[in-house]
């Protein structure tokens, strides 16, 4: 399936194959400029004089309509969320993907992106697991099996990894389809799909394929690189993933960035099931053991497990011996708080600030920073709508990105009255 | 948000947060007395000051209904020597603490008996982590930032979600968590977030000595500890508890919706409602659902 759409450029509406035939011809100085042009985005105001770009509110912006549409309808229906999650990995290896319209190649950067999103997706769920598969000359091959360490899959995408060939959605689906169908029937079943390439090349129905994929409950969704394609969006609304087209090296660590949160789960696709664990206590110091993961003697700074008393390295893991998958009550802790998500904080209307029975709280309630601008004008904040205290911006996207507290609700044992 | 110790600054230049516990449920039965301690804590605030020019110290208060900002040594008010006097000597910061000390007590209502009296280490934490974060955000020129509780309360069961998760943002931002114990029993949670944080737990033996402990394991900063003997953790306990009766377990039953964790099998998950074996036809119902770890 042939789609010729061009790519659409950062803040210029250019043809993409006219720009071809110029970088050919510039100095290197020259093609750092051809797809970042920093002087459109400044401003003039009414006489003629630059104005100061204010980045602060824009990004806040951005990041309020963002955190709104993810948590629009999660916060008050209180969606369930996979937590235990399987998820492959799909990087296309076709020749599409050594274009150099992200720098160096397309190829690098997915690498280098998909390697922050590993490290991010393990602390996030440290339940779940990981496998990588690669698309090249047609074929679908595993390059890492499922595992739950990051370290395999980096060391695997640390190799060099070559381009060639053409790319086939339809094999890169049945090998998932045929690893996932092994996996415990409690586990949530995804696909991420990296393609740069713009047509298929494959041995049969691609429709069934996606008919068996909706079947077996896996949820696909696709990141593209080059243009938008029919086939990728039907795919993922089939099947009740996301689907989206990076525009440029930041857009697409972004995108990539939203599938580490677990997505909301359909009820159905996975059966709540009680899983057997083991919470291995720290072997004493000075202890000799030979460990199970390396195979050689080690002294101290272990776990045992309780079943078989065989010795691991780190958690969490599944002891080699007996089977038994063991973690510690930090990784479940790491997951707590998706299921206890913290409200957003709602923007603060402009009059309300200068209403002189409001008492406004001088100090940002987090930091203690001034909330006020340069001559006791009232600048942007928001508030919490269960202790209604005020936070800066700042404050406000460190508790929803990393915090997950509200230090206004945990300040206080008993809520404010007014 | 991860933020690596800037190289621009001198290496051992730090910011110290300090969370002093002033529940009075603990400091009434404790053996050192809160104006003891308060003297122990203050001198070591004024060492800590001394060490290096450009220091800073901030103390938030972890009270039982309450927490807030006590005193910041960057801030302009505090900046003045007089006769040389030491910067965090009385007058402003005891006068806080002592408007913070009577708002709590007007804050209290009535508490049923049997309960833990736990101090909100929680909120303490979220604001120290909201400040250095400030601290962070002020450009490439910043103290290495470290939190320091002093904490005598008992651990409150409800705040274990509330604290794991600062944990494991002041681990992201490579703040290192140090705890000085002073309560009865262990505290696993402070055990818990000094380990994780790679900060340093200890739990002093004589009490009348504390400037001692204070001095010599939590003055030193950040760069200058890969030198220095300081106690290692030792048994930490990472088992969990079982919801259902609260003991702690080496192996159980985890449910795959909620992550609740269960000694014995069950046929339903009591946090979640989920039904095991089958396939769920609804989503999980928000009303077993409460901002704590579930108690049944």
């Amino acid at each position: 399936m042939n789609n010729g759409g061009a790519k659409r450029m950062n803040g210029a509406g250019e043809e993409d194959d006219d720009e071809d035939y110029v970088n050919g011809d510039l100095d290197a100085w020259e093609r750092t400029y051809t797809d970042e042009r920093s002087w459109e985005s400044l401003q003039e105001d009414e006489s003629g004089l630059l104005r100061p770009i204010d980045n602060k509110a824009l990004y806040h912006s951005q990041y309020r309509r963002r955190l709104r549409s993810l948590s629009s309808t999660a916060t008050a229906a209180r969606i369930q969320k996979g937590l235990i999650r399987y998820l492959y990995i799909v990087i296309d290896l076709s020749r599409a993907a050594s274009e150099t319209d992200f720098r160096p190649s397309r190829i690098v950067v997915i690498a280098k992106h998909v390697e922050a999103f590993i490290r991010e997706f393990f602390d996030q769920n440290p339940l779940s697991q990981v496998g990588l598969l690669t698309i090249k000359d047609g074929v679908a091959q595993c390059l890492t099996d499922l595992g739950g360490s990051p370290e395999s899959h980096i060391k695997a995408l640390m190799n060099k990894l070559e381009c060639s060939g053409d790319s086939s959605l339809q094999n890169a689906l049945d090998l998932v389809d045929g690893y996932l169908n092994q996996i415990p029937s409690y586990g949530h079943r995804e696909v991420l799909i990296l393609y740069s390439a713009l047509s298929t090349c494959d041995p049969g129905d691609i429709m069934e394929t996606i008919q068996k994929c909706k079947k077996s409950k896996i949820r696909c969704s696709v990141i593209g690189l080059a243009a938008e394609m029919f086939i990728c969006k039907h795919l993922c609304q089939e099947t009740g993933g996301t689907y989206s087209v990076a525009l440029d090296e930041s857009h697409f660590k972004e995108l990539i960035l939203e599938h580490a949160p677990p997505p909301p789960a359909i009820a159905e696709f996975a059966t709540a099931n009680l899983i057997k664990m083991g919470f291995p206590q720290r072997a004493a110091e000075g202890s000799i053991s030979i460990c199970s993961c390396h195979k050689e003697a080690k002294v101290g700074a272990g776990y045992a497990c309780p079943r078989c008393k065989a010795r691991v390295c780190e958690l969490p893991t599944e002891c080699r011996i007996c089977g038994l998958t063991l973690v510690s009550s930090p990784h479940l802790a790491r997951s707590y708080h998706h299921l206890f998500p913290i409200a957003p904080f709602d923007e603060v209307p402009p009059s309300n600030l200068n209403d002189p029975n409001h008492k406004l709280q001088r100090n940002c309630f987090g930091c203690q920073q001034s909330l006020l601008n340069p001559g006791n004008k009232p600048g942007l904040l928001v508030v919490c709508p269960k202790c209604k205290r005020y936070f800066c911006l700042d404050c406000d996207i460190y508790i929803h990105e990393s915090l997950h507290n509200c230090p206004g609700c945990d300040s206080f044992r008993h809520s404010k009255a007014d | 948000m991860a933020s690596a110790p800037s190289k621009l600054y001198a290496d051992d230049v730090s910011l110290v947060v300090v969370l002093v516990d002033t529940n009075p449920f603990f400091w009434r039965a404790s053996s050192l007395s809160f104006s003891q301690f308060l003297s122990h804590v203050l001198a070591f605030l004024n060492a800590i000051l001394t060490l290096n020019q450009l220091n800073q110290v901030v103390v938030i208060a972890t009270g039982y209904n309450s927490c807030n900002y006590i005193f910041d040594s960057s801030s302009d008010l505090n900046q003045s020597f007089e006769n040389g006097r030491m910067p965090v000597m009385c007058s402003s910061l005891l006068q806080k603490l002592e408007e913070f000390l009577i708002k709590d007590e007007q804050l209290s209502k009535e508490v049923p008996e049997g309960r833990i009296k736990s101090s909100l280490l929680s909120g303490s934490l979220s604001m120290a982590l909201c400040y250095i974060q400030r601290v962070f955000r002020s450009g490439a020129l910043h103290p290495h930032p470290r939190i320091l509780c002093l904490q005598g309360s008992p651990d409150g069961p409800e705040q274990y979600v509330a604290i794991m998760n600062a944990i494991f943002s002041a681990q992201r931002s490579m703040v290192p968590i140090d705890s000085c114990y002073m309560g009865a029993q262990n505290s696993a949670f402070l055990q818990q977030a000094s380990y994780i944080t790679g900060g340093v737990h200890h739990k002093p033996q004589h009490l009348d000595g504390l400037f001692q402990y204070l001095m010599t394991i939590f003055a030193t900063d950040l760069h200058s500890r890969s030198f220095l003997h300081l106690p290692k953790p030792v048994g930490v306990d990472f088992r969990a508890s079982c919801f259902c009766h609260k003991n702690t377990i080496d192996m159980g039953y985890i449910c795959s919706v909620c992550l609740s964790i269960f000694c014995k099998h069950h046929k339903k998950c009591s946090t979640c409602g989920s039904v095991f074996g089958q396939a769920q036809s609804e989503a999980a119902s928000a009303s077993d659902k409460k901002r704590k770890t579930p108690e049944t």
